[in-house]
């Protein structure tokens, strides 16, 4: 994780004006901060075909022909997509990886940001490319992609036999399979989606369909003993290793745990499980009966349910704290252990839970303007972009992160400040 | 009425569908009666029950029926004959069916009934045989018998979560490659991809980046002109078509939709605008969302003719002049009948152009094209059926034709389809158009 602990938690108000940059390019695109605040950058048109990244009001060194996926690593590092003579690769800080690809894209981080990766295409053909070091193999199609808890490995759904248009049943006898750090599986599916792998990077788990009916889930290339009419993303608990995925049994979904059942509650939907950090505490969403919709924690759905969606999961890491964002008809919500904050939102993004385990925020916006959310109360600032707050190690500051007048300002306050 | 012509009438033929006979040489009848009656109990309810036991044989539906009408009114072509040669007969002999009845019946399902639900309309009880037909396509996925070319469009669904077998390289790529080609008619334009808290997250279906990038280029022109705050996802989730629901794959249909909506959460978007497309509402304001749990579209979907008549209803999009060619409106089944946006359809054409002339029966009582509910996607084999099922469509048409309609708009893409398919058929000399194609044509643009 990254140590937040040497950033500048003192410095009241930082400012980068940001208008003046229309006027010395052709277009800017929208702004990306950095994790630490101290750096605000956008993609830039300098002229036809020549594009730039701004960051601070200077330019990366070398223009590019074409740039997107504008972000900022977990640890600060700003990196994008960048093509030049019909090339693409990666760039950090304006440099480009070495090596270049026919396309790049779908982004991933590790958690520290030490770990970049990209699904990259080269000559029509397709892999995972780690910090510019692409897999040795390569495969003819590649479709989901995870990344170890750690950034170390990568792994991609791929394409491992040949079927033309219309092989229907060729298709049907499986022509994909899983990939860790290039190396395919034995096995092959009909269908395999979203993976996870475990923390020690020795077990990758995929959702996987070996019929057109038969679900199941896929542990290194080795199915559960059981199937099941439907599944989901499987995760893997942080310290036994065990597999849990959302399974659909007799129409009713659940979740199960190396194909035995875990819970004994059946939900109409059950997807989005989340382990804390001892992995003692598993939630999900889950819908308890039609059109409603809430989190289940360790089986248990909480009282309050809502009408049109619940998403954003975060569960805190000693498990004591968890919250989602509830949606009832175009309004959204921040509901914290079961609790809906009294105030509604336009939107709502994904709640951030302090190192206390019990401070919340959000970034909210209402009739097209920006703010954070911290414990149910608004920070009383209307600003015309923002980013999601974070807590400073000991809990007691917040970094606000926000544009406002044409300007971009880095701000500390005391959490009390907002929270009173 | 004048008569539409044929233009070279071929003798059916048998069908050679590997999707079918392979399927069909690997059933018994234990397997059939064991499949069939697993998907009954297991998966039907009360609303199958009160169907078949209040349905009186009238036949009213018959003829609301665009096949019936056009074969001569034949009884076996009748919605209510439809059901009696499938669903019935399976409830009937509790399940023990021949391998050679469900080849009929798949055939039934899946080319000979569009689901397009007018006669839901004329029947006494509102009995939706489409929702019947949908049971038996559900037994004929489960005895994997299902036509080959839509089977293998699920396929695609399923690896690649589009119909089109698109790769993830290829979607971004195209979508940069129109953009490049956009700004030598506007130098500012973007597609702005994976842009977060967008007002907008635009979707497609994949025969546009496929074969017809040309609408994306004409989305973007109007998003651009328009000044709206849209974006579009970069990687899967962009494709709002679903075949897996008209095959009965029930899981995949929950898996592309799911693909969709989240990742319109993803992108903290407040809306989904789909480009025209017919079926895809259907999945997801209907179908798709409903087999996850929602009840309604967790994110608001608004339909290309909905969103069109938001943006010339507040004046933002400027008119150079109307379009001067003499226009008929076709009403998609599933955004008019299903979806209600027959009299916005309707604001749309007559503040772009300058003559509309209405088609008869017209809105909610549209004759379909014939393409929809999978049919079209069922491939070749079943064409000169489909195209000989709507000689009443043709005659629509026609109609409209001899009143002065040069042009004909179709806000679908499986309309599109079709609609070419008879209009060829039929010599019926018109020309097709989304309302993108109109309103690119005649908005005002950078000099």
């Amino acid at each position: 994780m990254i140590d937040r602990s040497n950033w500048d938690w003192e410095t009241k108000e930082k400012a980068v004006p940001i208008d003046p940059w229309k006027e010395n390019f052709s277009w800017v695109e929208e702004p990306y901060a950095s994790p630490d605040g101290e750096q605000v950058a956008a993609i830039v048109n300098i002229d036809e075909g020549e594009f730039n990244v701004c960051v601070n009001g200077e330019t990366w060194e070398n223009p590019f022909e074409k740039i997107w996926y504008l972000r900022y690593a977990p640890d600060g590092r700003l990196t994008a997509l960048v093509s030049d003579t019909a090339e693409w690769t990666v760039a950090v800080n304006g440099v480009p990886w070495e090596k270049k690809f026919g396309y790049v894209w779908n982004t991933l981080f590790s958690p520290d940001g030490k770990n970049i990766a990209v699904a990259a295409q080269a000559d029509g053909e397709y892999c995972m490319a780690l910090n510019g070091n692409p897999w040795e193999t390569t495969f003819q199609n590649m479709t989901y992609f995870a990344m170890s808890p750690d950034g170390s490995k990568t792994a991609a759904v791929v394409q491992v036999e040949d079927f033309g248009e219309g092989e229907i049943h060729k298709f049907q006898k499986g022509c994909f399979t899983a990939a860790l750090d290039g190396q395919a599986w034995d096995t092959r599916f009909v269908n395999l989606w979203n993976m996870a792998i475990s923390p020690d990077g020795t077990k990758l788990a995929a959702e996987v369909r070996t019929s057109l009916y038969d679900y199941s889930i896929a542990v290194n290339g080795q199915v559960w003993d059981k199937t099941f009419q439907c599944v989901w993303q499987p995760v893997i608990h942080p310290v036994t290793g065990s597999v849990i995925a959302p399974v659909r049994t007799g129409g009713k979904w659940t979740l199960s745990q190396d194909g035995e059942f875990l819970w004994d509650q059946r939900f109409l939907q059950v997807w989005h499980q989340t382990f804390n950090a001892d992995g003692k505490t598993l939630a999900a969403i889950v819908s308890p009966k039609y059109g409603r919709w809430t989190v289940a924690v360790n089986g248990q759905p909480w009282v309050v349910t809502f009408g049109t969606m619940v998403s954003d999961l975060v569960v805190s890491s000693d498990g004591s704290t968890i919250a989602a964002l509830a949606k009832e008809g175009d309004q959204w919500k921040i509901v914290v252990n079961g609790s809906p904050w009294k105030d509604t939102f336009d939107m709502a993004w994904k709640p951030v839970i302090g190192p206390d385990n019990k401070q919340v925020g959000a970034k909210v916006e209402k009739r097209g303007k920006y703010t954070v959310v911290v414990n149910d109360r608004i920070w009383p600032k209307e600003c015309d972009a923002a980013w999601d707050p974070v807590f400073s190690p000991d809990g007691e500051k917040i970094l606000l992160r926000t544009v406002e007048n044409g300007r971009y300002l880095r701000r500390i306050l005391p959490v009390t400040e907002i929270t009173g | 009425m004048a008569e539409p012509a044929t233009k070279n009438p071929v003798e059916e033929q048998k069908v050679v569908d590997e999707g079918i006979d392979v399927g069909i040489s690997r059933l018994t009848e234990d397997k059939i009666e064991k499949v069939i009656n697993q998907v009954l109990k297991g998966e039907t309810g009360a609303r199958l029950k009160t169907y078949v036991s209040t349905c009186i044989h009238c036949g009213l539906c018959s003829e609301a029926c665009h096949y019936y009408m056009s074969n001569d009114k034949d009884p076996k072509w009748s919605p209510v004959g439809k059901i009696k040669q499938t669903i019935w007969e399976m409830i009937r002999k509790k399940g023990r069916v021949s391998p050679e009845f469900i080849r009929r019946a798949v055939e039934i399902a899946h080319t000979e009934c569009n689901q397009c639900r007018r006669c839901m309309q004329f029947c006494p009880f509102g009995i939706d045989i489409a929702y019947l037909i949908g049971m038996v396509r559900r037994i004929c996925h489960k005895l994997g018998v299902t036509p080959r070319y839509i089977q293998d469009t699920v396929h695609s669904h399923s690896v690649t979560m589009n119909q089109m077998w698109v790769k993830g390289d290829e979607w971004p790529d195209t979508l940069q490659w129109q953009e490049e080609e956009a700004r030598g008619e506007f130098p500012k334009l973007r597609i702005p991809l994976e842009k977060e808290g967008a007002d907008i997250m635009y979707s497609v279906i994949a025969p546009e980046p496929k074969f017809q990038a040309q609408l994306i280029y004409q989305a973007a022109a109007i998003m651009e002109v328009a000044g709206v705050n849209w974006t579009m996802p970069a990687d899967k989730g962009w494709d709002n078509s679903d075949m897996a629901m008209f095959t009965g794959d029930n899981e995949i249909m929950g898996r592309i939709k799911r693909t969709h909506f989240e990742t319109a959460s993803r992108l903290r978007v407040k809306r989904i605008v789909m480009g025209e497309c017919g079926h895809a509402f259907r999945s997801v304001y209907d179908t798709g969302n409903r087999w996850l749990g929602w009840s309604q579209p967790p994110i608001p979907i608004v339909h290309a003719i909905d969103f069109y008549y938001e943006l010339l209803k507040g004046n933002r999009i400027p008119i150079k002049e109307k379009f001067k060619e003499p226009v008929t409106l076709h009403d998609p089944c599933n955004v008019v009948r299903g979806g209600g946006l027959g009299e916005k359809l309707r604001y749309v054409a007559h503040a772009l152009c300058e003559t509309v002339i209405e088609m008869y029966p017209n809105r909610e009582y549209n004759y379909c094209c014939c393409a929809g509910g999978g049919v079209i996607n069922c491939g070749p084999p079943y064409k000169l059926k489909r195209v000989k099922g709507n000689r009443v469509k043709a005659e629509q048409l026609m109609d409209a034709r001899t009143r002065g309609a040069k042009v004909i708009i179709a806000p679908c893409h499986n309309c599109h389809s079709g609609l070419k398919d008879i209009k060829d058929y039929y010599d019926l000399h018109m020309d097709i158009k989304f309302f993108g194609d109109i309103i690119y044509k005649i908005m005002e643009k950078p000099e």
